[in-house]
């Protein structure tokens, strides 16, 4: 309903006006995302990364033999290309590059999963540490002190004689060691953020204790959770490829790029392609993730450069 | 400290206690009676909790109590065995790895966005990122095989040679995290308000970097020590195992895959002593180096 002096059509008017000719707001998001496209090493990071998981996943239909099958004809062979076996074959006679797409795709799921564990439970951990403060921080974080203090790798391996050879205990196990930095990093976020005026008002207006982490803080610790969250990929990647070196990850026929690494190791000297292919997609991935995790950071604080 | 290490040793003992399988579970199934008589010979027909306050009786007078698995030696002596080992090897790549860290990272900054700074951001990237048996792999590969400069694996006693690979692996991923810390600390110093004012006052640029910059530059690295060493010595798990070295770490994996309870928490209880009393250590010298610390 127009006012008497149609002051508000005129209001409405200037206001579509305003929304078509000023310059766009720009969200912090927004803002974040343009820092990391200026980025030349975090951009070709994620062209690389992108093509890797395209063909790790896609690839596996478009090659002549799949990871499990054995060619008796071509056993421990070099690359050859008539038969196509691009990257060779293995001590068993299977094609190394179905391998490695499928090794690939496992440490890549690996490191999805256990991730998003422990980056659940270091935001949960952490927020109800840094939110209550006080006596139920101290006890917390002490916690995480002493965690901290072992031997964490020692850890690992318990946890996986104990699950055994399930892999997705494995992961799990994994994530749920992995969480104390990110737990650490979120309850100093929001120690400072509960102080804030936003929190303040949340409160006055009637909101409890879980309905402000939840919607209030949480979502204002967006940025730094993902950039260590994408630091946290390759560490984890290589602690399950360590794992798997050793003998305790992914089972065969199903492999990893570690189990690939780690079967390549006694034959070094008269088949090196074993070693090297593999070798080359696991530094390409962590070297990405890291760029990239490197390159967030910068693009979330940019006055940190 | 010692709270930590109790926590630690107790939360040990029953995890491992929770993994299917025991020692006497191996691919001869053993009669039932001589089970029974083996498992009463080491208190392990007990209930878990008995067996908990025997272990810690023992551990207090210092016995970590026998082998499992080997019948030859208790676990006190396969660790003294080993540990000498792992320390002396652990130890020589400490502090090789941290000289060249502080030494890399000090030319980086110096140098900053010029080419000795880029090739050395480089090296380290990969130093921090590819693990270590993948590394060890590598240098196998080049100095084993191809250029046969130095054996690729093995251990003869009084060998030198044998030990440059393993320290070279063990010591890599923890130079460059020291490279790296010290550089970006050695910037920040740098563009200080006091580094500036040494320099106006006309002090030589070397005095400068001795005098001023090299000490507040050395505080982030020096409280990184202790979290890095512990890094170092469970990193020697894989350099053992790799290069097939005679330490505790490569009694650690193989006690864990043959439930050999007595070894595997024996092992673990070393290993969180060394790194608590590290920290300790670190601890001390940081309150040494930095006048803002002090412990009332």
């Amino acid at each position: 309903m127009a006012g008497i002096t149609g002051k508000d059509i005129k209001l409405t008017h200037y206001a579509e006006e305003l929304e078509k000719a000023g310059p766009e707001g720009r969200s912090l998001t927004q803002d974040a995302v343009r820092r990391l496209v200026r980025n030349k090493a975090a951009l070709v990071s994620i062209i690389l990364i992108t093509l890797i998981v395209l063909i790790a996943f896609i690839g596996p239909y478009f090659v002549p033999w799949s990871f499990d099958k054995v060619d008796w004809s071509a056993i421990r062979k070099p690359p050859d290309f008539a038969k196509g076996h691009y990257f060779g074959t293995d001590v068993n006679g299977r094609d190394v590059l179905a391998r490695m797409m499928q090794g690939t795709q496992m440490s890549l799921i690996v490191a999805l999963v256990a991730t998003s564990v422990s980056v659940t439970i270091g935001i949960t951990y952490g927020s109800i540490a840094g939110y209550f403060g006080g006596r139920v921080d101290a006890v917390m974080m002490r916690f995480v002190d002493i965690m901290y203090a072992m031997p964490y790798i020692l850890f690992v391996i318990i946890l996986v004689v104990i699950f055994g050879r399930s892999p997705v205990l494995l992961f799990v196990g994994i994530g749920a060691l992995e969480w104390l930095t990110m737990a650490r990093i979120v309850r100093g976020q929001t120690l400072s953020l509960k102080e804030r005026e936003f929190i303040e008002a949340a409160r006055a207006g009637g909101a409890g204790s879980g309905t402000i982490i939840r919607r209030h803080i949480v979502p204002n610790l967006t940025g730094p959770v993902v950039v260590y969250a994408t630091l946290t990929i390759p560490e984890i990647i290589i602690t399950e490829s360590f794992l798997s070196y050793l003998g305790l990850g992914v089972q065969e026929p199903q492999t990893s790029l570690g189990t690939l690494i780690s079967q390549s190791a006694g034959a070094i000297e008269s088949q090196p392609w074993l070693l090297l292919f593999p070798a080359a997609v696991l530094i390409t991935l962590l070297l990405c993730f890291t760029y990239i995790g490197d390159g967030l950071r910068d693009a979330f604080d940019p006055k940190d450069r | 400290m010692l709270p930590v290490a109790f926590i630690a040793i107790t939360a040990c003992f029953f995890v491992i206690r929770l993994a299917p399988g025991g020692p006497f579970d191996g691919e001869r199934t053993l009669p039932p009676a001589i089970k029974a008589n083996m498992l009463a010979a080491y208190d392990m027909d007990q209930p878990l909790w008995i067996q908990y306050f025997l272990y810690v009786g023992k551990l207090l007078r210092g016995d970590l109590g026998p082998s499992m698995v080997n019948q030859t030696f208790n676990v006190n002596e396969m660790l003294a065995i080993g540990f000498p080992f792992t320390a002396t090897l652990g130890l020589t790549a400490f502090v090789l790895a941290t000289s060249i860290g502080l030494v890399a990272g000090a030319i980086s900054a110096i140098n900053q966005n010029r080419w000795p700074d880029y090739v050395l951001v480089l090296f380290v990237m990969v130093g921090v990122v590819v693990p270590n048996f993948l590394t060890a792999h590598l240098l196998q590969l080049l100095f084993g095989v191809y250029l046969r400069w130095l054996p690729a694996a093995g251990y003869v006693p009084g060998s030198v040679m044998h030990l440059v690979l393993p320290v070279t692996v063990l010591g890599l991923a923890h130079a460059a995290r020291v490279s790296r810390l010290m550089r970006a600390s050695m910037i920040e110093v740098l563009g200080s308000n006091y580094v500036r004012t040494a320099r106006a006052k006309g002090l030589g640029e070397r005095l400068v970097l001795v005098r001023h910059a090299l000490r507040p530059a050395l505080m982030p690295v020096v409280s990184y020590l202790g979290p890095g060493l512990s890094y170092l010595l469970t990193g020697s798990l894989v350099v053992e195992e790799v290069f097939g070295l005679p330490g505790i770490g490569k009694f650690f994996i193989s006690a864990a895959l043959n439930r050999d309870y007595g070894l595997v928490l024996g092992t673990v209880i070393l290993y969180v002593l060394i790194i608590l009393i590290l920290n300790l250590i670190v601890d001390l010298i940081y309150a040494v180096l930095d006048p803002k610390v002090r412990y009332s």
